[in-house]
């Protein structure tokens, strides 16, 4: 008995070592911003109060089986006992009451959290972003600025940053993990989501709806910065690159994987507008030289 | 030439793929040496006449569940594949490109869901329910031939893809505008489309069938509320069967008339609604899970009744339970996208809905405890599925109303959380009942017990395996990785993979051991023989009859006086220590086995494989072929045979005198 038990201590001091060694830093469990913290609050809340019940069951359970276990002289027996009044009662009473007060905090959380909820006053007048997402890439448009990015996003920490998405082609759905809540985008729609990033840092983000081939290259890095900082990296970005109008649109909404971030000094007005509303038409997809042919896909999407 | 073959041509083969081409030509050849095994033996007659045209519904229910146990070894090839590419792909290509890595994961969802969990339940139901219902058929035994074979066109539909074409690359459920021509050009969303299509019909047409026999066709005296347990969950599985297959059947027609008519219900233009799509396959597929749990729910209540030795604790109480879950399965789709935009009061409305499922079931649970309170607990390899079960849907459980809190599933939607939620339910839940079934009747079916230490090993490997497998996967949905990654770049998510791939094994040895146990076990029938039909001191009327049973069940229809009737007849036969006085026999009609289903399925698989070609004659062929059988079977002369009254006291009597002296037996240890 005592060297089971220290086994099941040593065991017990490894996985609390792996926890520790890579679970510091779990993203979706150190939040970094009101959202992701009132998110993590609820999950930890309606963890905590369904543990008070789901461990007692497995352990009455186990406990149960064991103890009425055949060879075992000392349990009493009751092969009639099938029906008690009031042991249903108890039965049912104790995940209705649960559910019921779960049920409660699922409505608050619901309306407190709803990523269309605006962030208050603290922290300034919200950045507009735009996202687009493409085959297999990120577009952020920043209206105010006049700039636009792929695969990268800058924000300044403490201002609530106001997301408008939408898709060019097929669903995808936008996630930073450390700033809490995803949502999906979708083309011919756009939704809205609220965020705010209270400590300056690389939160990496990325998609988590499967979107094709080069699915797994969607991801980016949201640059929470100074606001000096978000200005100089606006400055910048007005310094060089290409322009985004519908033609250079039109040509990054091909597919293609795994670019390497670039910002555009200049944004056509209204682009986001157009292709909420499909005057741009959707993207085009695989290219034809794809649909000829029916199983083999074309392998220019290695990571280049 | 395109006329004749559609868009089929030789590059429709992968020959420059070694994978698919090594593992379809290793099915080909195990298939091929199966056959010519069957053929040399002299079987080959003996399965035509007795097995694949049989109208009987235990042979029918026993061949859904070979079907269903040959598809999980095909299943989990898939999860072998994705495990270890996961492992591999730090910061690499791993040895699977994404073109074959998202057939790979969506082609073991669709045929985990539909050709392993589907069947297996369809099995038992099918093998179970007239047994315990004590009458001498399902109310539609040509039906339910059709049903089974056109569930196995389906399976053979996706695993054809492997060799011919491809499957496809959206996740299980085809998801627009991403299933969309535009977006998926290839085969692979129509091998799905058809494929479900075709089993779907054969799924509605199980369903209606075994609702029918539930609520037309009880023993005398078997009122509603005496029937065992498992017969309430499978009429609750049944009637959302019939509720729901129905959608799933036209939202596939929809998104097919998309893909071949040029029609936009779910397109990005000409007005088609990709949320559409998501209502109706999810007002399907919440259901769905229902329709696969709730039998398993009645497995475990009948297996945790028998080994405690005593009734049901809460039987109307349990009653109550099912059929609530029942309605509610229908009220909660919506929390499948929380994440789509839907707002405060409609996230808050469907996550309260979803997480009032948990009342019935958790009474359920409770109900289960109870029956063990008080019971002379033995633990056969069937109770232990039965009680990894209750510890291991708990946690499911408990995960699952996590992701009905919309903030939290903010946080965790199509992570790794989700997808090891789910195993954990469908794993925990669904298998181990197929499993506790699987063991539980097995001797029923065929008059020999399985092996039960190997079962048991095999029972503790699985146990283990799905905790090392999945426990790192509720992690890594918190270290921020989501479901169905090709490839990645986060170090940290590795070592959790790399104990994932590790589970993976750990199960891979508890399915080798159930092979084992299976072949052992028939190897030493002798010594597992049961004669007695009652091998595990049963309580509902299945155990009445011998084992196997004859063909007609029952000489005599059971009169049932109430719940537990084979009990009350056994309680009474040790008080007064001799059997009940025999009847009188008489002769038994029995339907005659038909070909209708398997000709019927034969065309139905030409019919799919022909539209998802694109050629056109072939498919009129086959829907006229198709059709031609079911007026031949219409046209039948003979729909019945006749069993006499003296065979039928021969193979009676035989069980009676086994039994007789089990109750000599037992009176003088």
């Amino acid at each position: 008995m005592m060297q089971f038990r220290r086994i099941g201590r040593t065991a017990l001091v490894a996985v609390s070592a792996c926890l520790l060694l890579t679970g510091c830093g779990a993203p979706v469990l150190t939040p970094q911003g009101p959202v992701g913290r009132g998110d993590v609050k609820v999950l930890f809340d309606a963890v905590a109060l369904m543990l008070t019940i789901v461990v007692p069951t497995i352990g009455v359970t186990l406990g149960f089986a064991w103890w009425y276990r055949q060879s075992n002289p000392r349990a009493r027996r009751l092969p009639e006992f099938d029906y008690s009044g009031r042991l249903e009662l108890v039965i049912w009473a104790i995940p209705l009451l649960t559910i019921m007060f779960l049920g409660g905090m699922i409505w608050i959380a619901s309306h407190d959290l709803d990523p269309a909820t605006p962030l208050g006053s603290q922290g300034g007048k919200p950045l507009e972003v735009q996202v687009v997402s493409l085959d297999w890439k990120w577009l952020f448009i920043y209206p105010e600025e006049g700039v636009a990015s792929v695969n990268t996003l800058a924000a300044p920490v403490g201002r609530p940053i106001h997301f408008r998405l939408t898709s060019g082609s097929v669903m995808n759905a936008f996630y930073v993990p450390q700033l809490g809540s995803m949502i999906y985008t979708m083309n011919g729609m756009a939704d809205t989501l609220n965020l705010r990033a209270d400590r300056a840092g690389d939160y990496r983000g990325l998609s988590t709806m499967i979107s094709g081939d080069g699915f797994a290259d969607m991801h980016f890095d949201l640059h929470a910065v100074t606001p000096a900082q978000y200005a100089a990296w606006v400055a910048a970005a007005k310094a060089g690159g290409p322009t985004l109008d519908a033609a250079s649109y039109a040509a990054l909404a091909h597919q293609s994987a795994n670019l390497a971030p670039f910002t555009y000094r200049a944004v056509q007005p209204g682009l986001f507008q157009s292709i909420v509303t499909q005057q741009i038409a959707p993207a085009p997809g695989p290219p034809e030289s794809a649909r000829s042919d029916s199983h083999v896909f074309p392998k220019s999407l290695e990571p280049q | 030439m395109s006329i004749l073959f559609g868009k089929l041509s030789w590059s429709a083969i992968p020959l420059d793929e070694p994978l698919p081409m090594v593992s379809g030509c290793v099915i080909a050849l195990v298939l091929l040496g199966v056959a010519i095994w069957v053929v040399r033996k002299g079987w080959a007659p003996y399965l035509w006449r007795e097995w694949i045209t049989s109208v009987d519904h235990k042979r029918i229910g026993v061949m859904y569940c070979v079907l269903a146990l040959v598809m999980l070894l095909r299943g989990f090839s898939d999860a072998v594949l994705m495990r270890t590419q996961q492992a591999l792909a730090y910061n690499a290509q791993g040895f699977l490109p994404p073109e074959h890595y998202n057939q790979i994961f969506s082609a073991h969802g669709t045929i985990m869901i539909f050709f392993v969990a589907m069947p297996f339940m369809f099995g038992l139901m099918n093998f179970v329910l007239p047994l315990q219902l004590g009458v001498r058929d399902v109310a539609f035994p040509t039906f339910n031939s059709v049903a089974f074979w056109l569930t196995c066109s389906g399976a053979l539909l996706v695993n054809l893809s492997l060799v011919v074409g491809e499957f496809q690359r959206t996740g299980w459920l085809p998801y627009p505008p991403l299933s969309e021509i535009a977006y998926s050009p290839g085969v692979g969303v129509d091998y799905w489309l058809w494929a479900i299509t075709i089993s779907g019909i054969g799924t509605l047409i199980g369903g209606i069938n075994l609702v029918t026999t539930i609520l037309k066709m009880r023993a005398p005296g078997m009122d509603y509320m005496r029937m065992p347990m498992f017969c309430w969950t499978a009429l609750a599985t049944n009637m959302l069967v019939v509720a729901a297959f129905p959608i799933l059947t036209a939202t596939s027609a929809m998104l097919l008339l998309d893909r071949y008519l040029g029609f936009h219900f779910f397109t990005n233009t000409g007005g088609g609604n990709v949320m559409m799509f998501m209502n109706l396959i999810w007002a399907w597929g919440h259901p769905e899970v229902y329709i696969l749990i709730l039998p398993a729910f009645g497995v475990f209540s009948e297996v945790i009744s028998t080994f405690s030795g005593k009734p049901l604790f809460g039987y109307r109480s349990m009653v109550l339970a099912t059929l609530a879950i029942c309605v509610l399965a229908f009220m909660v789709w919506l929390h499948h996208f929380f994440t789509m935009g839907a707002g405060g009061n409609v996230n808050a409305v469907f996550g309260i809905l979803t997480t009032v499922i948990a009342v019935p079931t958790g009474a359920k649970v409770f109900n289960w405890l109870f029956t063990l309170y008080g019971g002379a607990v033995r633990f056969s390899s069937a109770l232990l599925w039965s009680l990894g079960f209750i510890v291991t849907f708990v946690i499911g459980g408990m995960t699952g109303v996590l992701l009905a809190v919309p903030p939290a599933d903010f946080l965790l939607h199509n992570s790794l959380f989700l997808v090891a939620h789910f195993h954990n339910v469908i794993i925990g839940g669904v298998l181990f009942g197929a499993f506790a079934g699987y063991t539980y009747w097995f001797p029923k079916a065929f008059g020999f017990r399985l092996h039960e230490r190997i079962g048991k090993a095999a029972f503790w490997f699985w146990l283990t395996g799905f905790y090392v497998a999945f426990m790192p996967l509720y992690w890594l949905g918190f270290l921020g990785m989501t479901r169905r990654m090709q490839h990645y770049d986060v170090a940290q998510w590795r070592p959790w993979l790399l104990v994932a791939a590790l589970g993976a094994a750990l199960i891979l040895i508890g399915i080798v051991l159930q092979i084992v146990q299976l072949f052992t076990s028939i190897r030493d029938r002798a010594q597992l023989r049961d004669l007695t039909g009652d091998p595990w001191d049963g309580r509902s009327l299945e155990w009445s009859t011998a084992s196997p049973p004859p063909v007609f069940n029952f000489a005599v229809l059971p009169d049932v006086q109430g719940t537990e009737a084979y009990w009350r007849t056994k309680a009474q036969a040790r008080d007064q220590q001799q059997l009940a006085q025999a009847p009188d026999y008489c002769a038994i009609e029995m339907p005659r086995n038909s070909p209708t289903g398997v000709v019927c399925a034969f065309f139905a698989t030409i019919v799919g494989f022909a539209l998802i070609w694109h050629i056109w004659w072939l498919a009129i062929v086959g829907l006229v072929g198709a059709y031609a059988t079911f007026v031949v079977f219409a046209w039948r002369d003979i729909a019945d045979e006749e069993i006499p009254a003296e065979e039928v006291a021969r193979i009676v009597g035989e069980n009676r005198s086994h039994r007789a002296r089990a109750l000599h037996a037992e009176r003088q240890p």
